[in-house]
């Protein structure tokens, strides 16, 4: 079967690209395999495991099964474009003082979860955390995780009475 | 002479009066049951919950995940339907998608409810969010996500998913059929 590619711009972490790909390939192997950003990480392939989640318009969404073609006039934000400057985000700061990772392969997917859920609920509970976080971790830092979804928090609102004041 | 075509006149017409109303009713009732046939199918009854979780599968199982209905009905801040459901279905992962993917609000669960309470919940615009006879009938047969259900694409096996016992076709002149005769809901 011939695959029709087609042009397509797309605007990764403030970045426009060009790419001349099949309007079906899933996001997550344009993001790595034409733009060479690595941090997304190819998991299950189903959506399932959260490995691959990155931000589409601020939301977060599973780029295994995201077509491409549908990613027009959108911004994505990938674990690479999560930090503005030389700051860390919040979630990145608190992964790295709770040493959060083990063998790390699942840990982006896990932070660009995280962010999105803080961007819209800054002070989430355990609850709140266990229904936003459906990623899979198979060395088991989950406890670590809604720690550090936490002490982000905490950062987080910290920075933004520091801001105000 | 004269009196007699009259009385028979008269008679012709109470027949078929009767015999019209009979069969309008008969009609509105057959195509309640060919609308309520899709309507309890599992491709529309999955996203129908009463409580704060869908379903999934041929089998209605809770849907993986945890995932929850959310404030709005699509889902938590970092789980909303969008994070792996998009506008279409996903032939390579076999994830389901159509426009605004979503649950339907806790007024329209229809999970557990006989036949007769769903068409009174689908009627009433207090849990209709609202909606006229004609909105009703629009919503049916024309929104994207109801109409996903022909179109349902593959499950993560790569099996085709079931559709609905009706065609589109089929099922789109039941609801008029059944709307045109006054959306009749028989008991039980």
């Amino acid at each position: 079967m011939k695959i029709m590619k087609q042009n397509f711009e797309i605007l990764i972490n403030g970045k426009h690209h060009q790419v001349d790909v099949d309007p079906d390939m899933p996001l997550l192997w344009v993001v790595r395999d034409i733009i060479g950003l690595k941090g997304t990480k190819y998991g299950c392939g189903k959506a399932a495991c959260g490995a691959c989640t990155l931000h589409i318009d601020g939301d977060a969404v599973r780029s295994c099964s995201y077509p491409v073609k549908l990613v027009k006039d959108k911004e994505v934000t990938t674990i690479e474009g999560l930090s503005t400057g030389d700051s860390l985000h919040p979630v990145q700061e608190a992964w790295i003082d709770l040493v959060v990772p083990q063998c790390g392969y699942c840990q982006p997917g896990f932070m660009m979860t995280a962010a999105a859920l803080l961007a819209k609920n800054n002070a989430p509970t355990d609850e709140d955390i266990d229904n936003s976080i459906s990623n899979i971790c198979r060395c088991g830092t989950h406890f670590r995780i809604r720690k550090a979804i936490h002490k982000a928090s905490s950062i987080l609102n910290s920075k933004s009475v520091t801001n105000d004041s | 002479m004269k009196s007699k075509y009259i009385i028979l006149f008269i008679v012709l017409m109470c027949f078929c009066t009767i015999s019209f109303t009979y069969t309008d009713s008969s009609s509105g009732d057959e195509a309640y049951e060919k609308v309520m046939s899709v309507i309890t199918h599992k491709r529309c009854m999955n996203c129908h919950p009463q409580g704060d979780h869908p379903f999934q599968g041929e089998d209605s199982h809770k849907h993986y995940f945890g995932v929850q209905r959310g404030p709005e009905n699509h889902g938590v801040a970092g789980l909303k339907c969008s994070t792996c459901h998009s506008h279409e279905n996903n032939l390579t992962s076999g994830v389901p998608g159509a426009p605004h993917w979503d649950l339907a609000p806790k007024s329209m669960g229809w999970v557990g409810l006989e036949k007769h309470e769903i068409a009174s919940k689908i009627l009433n615009r207090e849990t209709n969010g609202g909606k006229s006879l004609d909105e009703i009938v629009h919503h049916l047969t024309q929104d994207s996500l109801v109409l996903w259900a022909w179109n349902p694409g593959i499950n993560i096996n790569g099996k085709e998913r079931e559709k609905p016992p009706l065609s589109l076709e089929e099922f789109r002149k039941a609801v008029h059929d059944w709307a045109d005769a006054g959306a009749p809901i028989p008991k039980k």
